[in-house]
């Protein structure tokens, strides 16, 4: 059992998809135990497969019994095994807190949205164990399709904002798949670990440089890294809510993951790193994209958008931090998108159980919250801590760990512009909660007035998210604390390992 | 000046994909129709499917279905792997069809319930549209 895990973590929840999508027509209520099996199942695999390859080390899994340079390889190390964890339980805990929002906003569609739920997920979980580039191409763009339709199910711009999204994730898959064609044409190899033993011989060719800017390029794009981030925004911020909380916290970081393993396992450090400038020149980039995502979150008035600029800053810190070019700088990349896809998920999960309550996530909408739902809003600012960097949670030790690795590289814009965004941070949130805390709940501002609301605000019966959005949301807060005391054991058994060596 | 016409002409297949894909891409950008933005992005990825297909292609080479496989009577060892075309590249582009189907499917989905909401698939009327709401 235990040596089919990398199999079971893509297998389960596709199987699991395609009985979510025969139940929707047969017995719609079956659709979402039926959903919660399968991502149940291969949450279980991706803890029991982290376990292993902590244990035992690297897993190379041959699909079909196929040798790994012809046939479909899966291979498994440190690093991906904690992103399938962490992807196969945030999933999880998002569906659970799915059920009552989609039951509320789309009940004559839960079988069409949970089968895109689980298979959004199948892709993602099978884009972090898979170890063949095209492979990849085709779960990103398993996932980057049960994405649009996700997002397009919303109402209102959510379609046209869709739309966009799709035409740049196509030109950004489109890319990424003709890098991957330029490193077949010099290699004649697919797979991962076979393409870097047939490319160190190369280095040095241009047609090896166009497939790296090429695919990196469609990468970022896909992640939204500053200057392709135009899709994200509204993408995110139009989502349904129980959508938004699951491709905000997970689409990103798994792109990030991807960045990583090109940079790491099929192009070596060395080659990645040895223009100096260009390397200088990503950092300046992810600088751009932590101050330009910092200032546009300033500008919303939304929650959800706001916390969607946010998002496209958090890319910044991961690319700026594993572009930094030393030990400090990518250890501090792998574990911000630990800590990140938590945060990300605690705090568009609370955006949608106050959107469950309010109908609304605009700063009005706000009005009165800590009063009506103490607990929903207790966990954002939990979600909002640790986006700050406030200590105690896991966010405050992957900055500290890219702030020394942007010291060491003596990178001081780097360390200014994450000083910077952290700083608008603590802005954007405090307005957040000063709405949510001071001003009187909304609606009836006839009763305005200074004098009266403070009275008025002990009156206001609690009106808590559902328990079922509550439980979910309250463990995402509790694991960034826990991920923050965790740092030390993270770092040493699960981090340093993969750092390459060549890494100064 | 001269010495790039060979390069022209007998790497013609990347000049052909590089044009469609800027075709593709002009349409994607420039054109204000939400379908004809789909129609550009269909092209942006054949050119890709193009590019694929073209490098598996051999001047002489055949279809890789072997003749006279090993095991059956004399000279039949020996398989010539310069007389067939690289098959591994179209069976790629096979999967690669299949997910631009797949994306053209989404986006006309999408193209229409826009077009429930705003009775009109330009793009410029829309935002005129959401300017004034």
């Amino acid at each position: 059992m235990s040596e089919q895990y990398p199999a079971l973590i893509v297998i389960t929840p596709l199987l699991a998809a395609l009985l979510v999508s025969a139940a929707g027509w047969l017995r719609p209520r079956l659709c979402f135990p039926l959903a919660l099996a399968g991502l149940g199942a291969a949450a279980a695999a991706a803890t029991g497969l982290l376990v292993q390859v902590l244990a035992t080390g690297p897993v190379t899994y041959r699909l079909g019994g196929w040798e790994p340079p012809w046939g479909i390889a899966y291979y498994v190390d440190n690093l991906n095994a904690v992103v399938a964890a962490l992807v196969a339980w945030v999933a999880l805990f998002n569906l659970v807190a799915s059920y009552r929002a989609v039951m509320t906003d789309y009940p004559e569609k839960i079988g069409p949205y949970y089968t895109l739920y689980v298979l959004a997920v199948t892709g993602m979980l099978g884009m972090v164990v898979t170890g063949d580039a095209f492979n990849l191409y085709v779960l990103l763009e398993i996932t980057s399709l049960t994405g649009y339709a996700l997002i397009g199910l919303g109402g209102g711009r959510a379609p046209l904002a869709s739309l966009n999204y799709l035409f740049l994730g196509t030109i950004g898959a489109s890319f990424y798949l003709l890098g991957v064609g330029y490193l077949y044409i010099v290699t004649g190899s697919l797979n991962m670990a076979d393409l870097a033993k047939l490319l160190t011989p190369l280095y040095g060719s241009l047609a090896l440089l166009a497939a790296f800017a090429i695919t990196l390029v469609g990468l970022w794009m896909k992640m939204a890294f500053f200057p392709l981030h135009a899709w994200l925004p509204n993408a995110y911020g139009f989502a349904p809510a129980p959508t938004a909380s699951l491709l905000a916290p997970l689409m990103t970081k798994v792109m990030v993951y991807v960045m990583i393993r090109i940079m790491i396992s099929v192009f070596t450090v060395e080659f990645v790193l040895q223009e100096v400038l260009v390397g200088q020149l990503v950092v300046w980039l992810a600088v751009a994209a932590m101050v330009a995502g910092a200032l546009f979150a300033l500008g919303q008035r939304d929650l959800k958008r706001m916390l969607a600029y946010i998002v496209v800053a958090e890319v910044g810190y991961m690319v700026g931090g594993a572009w930094l070019g030393n030990r400090l700088g990518m250890t501090g990349a792998v574990l911000h998108l630990i800590n990140d896809a938590v945060m990300t998920f605690c705090v568009f999960l609370a955006a949608g159980c106050i959107y469950q309550k309010t109908r609304g996530t605009s700063f009005e909408d706000l009005r009165g919250l800590f009063k009506k739902m103490p607990w929903t809003m207790a966990a954002l600012a939990a979600g909002a801590m640790a986006i700050i960097g406030v200590p105690p949670t896991g966010g405050f030790f992957s900055k500290w760990y890219l702030i020394r690795g942007g010291l060491e590289a003596g990178h001081w814009g780097f360390v200014g512009a994450l000083l910077f965004s952290s700083l608008i941070n603590v802005v954007l949130f405090f307005r957040v909660f000063e709405i949510a805390f001071f001003e009187p709940s909304g609606g009836d501002d006839s009763h305005g007035g200074h004098g009266g609301h403070e009275e008025h605000g002990g009156a206001v019966a609690l009106a808590e998210a559902p328990l079922s959005m509550l439980l979910p949301l309250m463990a995402a807060a509790l694991g960034l604390i826990a991920l923050g005391l965790a740092t030390g054991p993270l770092v040493q058994k699960l981090i340093l390992p993969i750092i390459p060596a060549g890494l100064g | 000046m001269e010495e790039y016409i060979p390069l022209l002409l007998t790497k013609y297949n990347y000049w052909v994909y590089i044009t469609l894909m800027m075709i593709g891409l002009w349409a994607m950008i420039a054109k204000n129709n939400l379908v004809k933005k789909i129609v550009g992005m269909n092209i942006f990825q054949t050119a890709i499917i193009l590019f694929y297909v073209s490098i598996g292609a051999k001047y002489g080479g055949t279809i890789p279905i072997i003749q006279h496989g090993p095991g059956h009577g004399h000279g039949a060892a020996q398989i010539k792997a310069l007389a067939y075309i690289n098959p591994l590249p179209h069976v790629l582009m096979l999967t690669a069809i299949v997910v631009s189907v797949a994306t053209l499917g989404v986006a006309l989905a999408l193209v229409i319930k826009i077009h429930r909401r705003h009775r009109t698939l330009e793009e410029d009327e829309i935002l005129e549209q959401l300017r004034e709401s």
